[in-house]
C-alpha cells in the first residue's frame, strides 16, 4: 500500500491539504521545511526541516526527494513556490505529476483544470511516484484528530543557484490563493493609493486577500502579484469581491471556482454581473467603504 | 552564448475551447494554432540578447508533426538563428518532454535552455523544472527579468508574495513569465527572412514513456447570474445569511 508525504513550505499550508491526504485515503507524513504545523491532523509523523528560509529549487528539490524516496505519492498546496520546486522533485524522481489537483477518485486517477478552465481533466496516473500539487478548495477541511509524533529531519542542501534578495510585499495579509475571502480591484480604482485605501480597507476588515485585474496590474496601480485570473493568480475563495471589474474572460478563468462571487459595478451591463451571486450596480466608490463599516460593525 | 527554445503548438489561446462529444480530448475543430504564448516570450528575449550580442546563437526546437513547421517558421521570423522539428506523431506528457529534450540539451550542449513557465492548453507548468532535474542545472521559473554576467544570469522571478533575484551559473533553465517582454509585431521582412532559416528534422531520441493518460475532458458547469441587489445592507444582509461573513 502507497504512503502519502505532504509537503508544507509554509506550516500552515500542512492543515490546507489534510482534506486532500484524508479525501486521497493513503497514511500520510508531513515534511515541515520551516516552522511546526500542528500536530493533529491525523498524520503518521510530522518531520521538522526547521530551515529559516527556502533554498532555491535545485538545492530544495534535492533534499526533498531524499525524504520523498519512500513514498508513493508526494504532495503540496498549489502555489508558485511549490510548482516551482515540486515538479523539479518529479524530474529527480521521474514520476507522474499532476498539476492543480481538484478531486480524487482513487490514488490513481485525479481531476485537474486545463486551457485556463476551460475544461476539467481526469487524468490517469501510470506510474508511481505521483507527485501532485493540490487546491485545496476542492476538499473538505480535515477533521482534526490525535496527536502525530514529530521528529528533527535533518536536510542538506547545496543549490548551485544563489539568492541575491527578495521582496515580499504580502505583509500581514493571507495569500491569495489560500485566503478564505478575496477582496479585488480593477482599473477605476484610479491609482496605488486609492486601490490600497478602497480594496486594501475592506479586505483588512474581512481578514481577506487583495487582488486585482491585470489592467490594473499593467497601469501600476496594484503589484505583479496581486493579478488573479488566466495569466495570474488562480483564485478559489468561499467570497469573491470583485469591485469596478468588468469580468473579461482572462479575469473570470482566475475566479470561477470561488463558492460565492459579488460583483459591484456602476455600469449594470458588466458581464461579471452574468457570473455573480451577488450584484450590485453601484460606484464603488460609494458601496465598498459602506461594506466596509458595516463589516467593522 | 547558444540558446534553446522550445516551442509548443497550442489552440489559439483566446478561443473558447470545448471538450470533444466523446469528452476524450479538446475539440480543436476549425480552431487555429499559435506557439504557445509563453514560449513565444522567450523566443523575443532570446531574440534581444542575439540583437544585444551577435556571438549569441538562438535554436528554436518543438516536439510533434510536421504542422508544427507554421509555428517554427514563426519563431525564425521573430529572429530565431535555426529551428529543429523533432517529429513524431505520438503523445508526449512533460516528463516525456523533459526526456526527450535533456537528450537534444545533451547533443546541442546550450548555455541556456529559455522556454515558457506552462502551455495554454494543458497548464502543466512541469517542463521546465523536471528538464532541469535532468540535466541536474540550476533553474529559475517565473522570470520577469533576466540579466546577463560573465557565466551567469541574474534573474529576477514572480514569487507568491513578491519577487526574488537569483543568481543562476551557466548552463541554467529559466522559465519565462508574462511580464518578461512584450513580443514584437512581427513585420514581413522577418517573414521572408524566415523561409531562407534552416529548419532541420529529426527523429525523437527515445520513444515518450508517458506517466499520465487524459482519460476524460468534460466542460465545468457553468455558473449562473444570481441575484441582483439593491443597496450594500442587503448585501450584507446576504452575506451574512450565507455565513461567509
Amino acid at each position: 500500500m502507497g504512503r502519502l508525504l505532504l509537503v508544507a513550505f509554509e506550516p500552515h499550508e500542512a492543515a490546507a491539504c489534510a482534506g486532500f491526504a484524508h479525501a486521497l485515503g493513503l497514511p500520510f507524513d508531513v515534511l515541515a521545511l520551516s516552522g511546526e504545523p500542528d500536530a493533529d491532523l491525523g498524520a503518521g509523523k510530522t518531520m521538522i526541516a526547521n530551515l529559516s528560509e527556502i533554498p532555491p529549487a535545485d538545492g530544495i528539490a534535492k533534499a526533498i526527494a531524499e525524504v520523498a524516496r519512500d513514498y508513493s505519492h508526494i504532495a503540496a498546496i498549489s502555489s508558485m513556490q511549490s510548482k516551482d520546486v515540486l515538479a523539479r522533485v518529479a524530474g529527480l524522481l521521474d514520476a507522474a505529476m499532476v498539476t492543480d489537483a481538484t478531486a480524487v477518485q482513487s490514488p490513481t486517477i485525479f481531476q485537474r483544470p486545463m486551457v485556463a478552465g476551460s475544461i476539467i481533466a481526469t487524468v490517469e496516473t501510470l506510474c508511481e511516484p505521483v507527485v501532485l500539487t493540490i487546491r485545496p478548495a476542492g476538499f473538505l477541511t480535515a477533521q482534526r484528530r490525535g496527536v502525530s509524533p514529530s521528529e528533527p529531519v535533518q536536510v542538506t542542501v547545496d543549490s548551485k543557484a544563489k539568492r541575491l534578495g527578495a521582496t515580499n510585499r504580502g505583509g500581514a495579509r493571507p495569500d491569495l490563493t489560500q485566503a478564505r475571502i478575496v477582496v479585488s480591484g480593477g482599473r477605476p480604482l484610479r491609482d496605488a493609493a486609492t486601490f490600497e485605501k478602497v480594496i486594501g480597507g475592506l479586505a483588512d476588515a474581512l481578514s481577506g486577500a487583495v487582488g486585482a485585474t491585470r489592467a490594473a496590474v499593467d497601469s501600476g496601480i496594484a503589484p505583479n502579484e496581486l493579478q488573479v485570473g488566466q495569466t495570474g493568480k488562480i483564485v478559489a475563495p468561499e467570497l469573491y469581491i470583485a469591485a469596478g471589474i468588468s469580468g473579461s474572460t482572462q479575469h473570470m478563468a482566475g475566479i470561477k471556482d470561488s463558492k460565492i462571487i459579488v460583483a459591484i459595478n456602476k455600469d449594470p451591463d458588466a458581464p461579471i454581473f452574468e457570473a455573480a451571486d451577488f450584484g450590485l450596480v453601484m460606484d464603488l466608490f460609494d458601496a465598498v467603504p459602506e461594506l466596509e463599516r458595516k463589516v467593522r460593525g | 552564448m547558444k540558446i534553446l527554445v522550445p516551442v509548443k503548438r497550442v489552440v489559439d489561446p483566446f478561443a473558447k475551447v470545448r471538450p470533444t462529444p466523446d469528452g476524450f480530448g479538446i475539440d480543436t475543430t476549425g480552431q487555429k494554432f499559435e506557439i504557445n504564448p509563453f514560449d513565444e516570450i522567450a523566443i523575443e528575449e532570446a531574440v534581444r540578447m542575439r540583437e544585444r550580442d551577435p556571438a549569441v546563437d538562438v535554436t528554436v526546437v518543438s516536439i510533434g508533426g510536421p504542422e508544427c513547421e507554421e509555428q517554427l517558421r514563426k519563431a525564425l521570423a521573430i529572429g530565431a538563428d535555426r529551428a529543429l522539428l523533432i517529429e513524431t506523431d505520438r503523445t508526449y506528457d512533460p516528463p516525456s518532454v523533459a526526456a526527450e529534450l535533456a537528450a537534444l540539451a545533451a547533443d546541442l550542449k546550450p548555455d541556456l535552455i529559455l522556454m515558457g513557465k506552462q502551455a495554454t492548453d494543458d497548464d502543466c507548468n512541469q517542463v521546465g523544472q523536471m528538464l532541469a532535474a535532468k540535466l541536474d542545472w540550476p533553474q529559475a521559473t517565473f522570470a520577469s527579468k533576466i540579466e546577463r554576467a560573465e557565466g551567469s544570469l541574474t534573474v529576477t522571478r514572480e514569487t507568491d508574495t513578491g519577487e526574488e533575484t537569483l543568481e543562476l551559473p551557466l548552463p541554467c533553465v529559466v522559465t519565462a513569465d508574462l511580464r518578461l517582454n512584450e513580443p514584437r509585431y512581427i513585420a514581413l521582412p522577418g517573414i521572408i527572412k524566415a523561409r531562407s532559416k534552416p529548419l532541420e528534422r529529426r527523429p525523437p531520441a527515445a520513444q515518450p514513456k508517458p506517466r499520465t493518460r487524459l482519460i476524460k475532458a468534460e466542460a465545468p458547469p457553468p455558473r449562473s447570474a444570481g441575484r441582483k441587489l439593491a443597496s450594500v445592507d442587503e448585501l450584507f444582509a446576504a452575506l451574512k445569511g450565507k455565513g461567509v461573513i
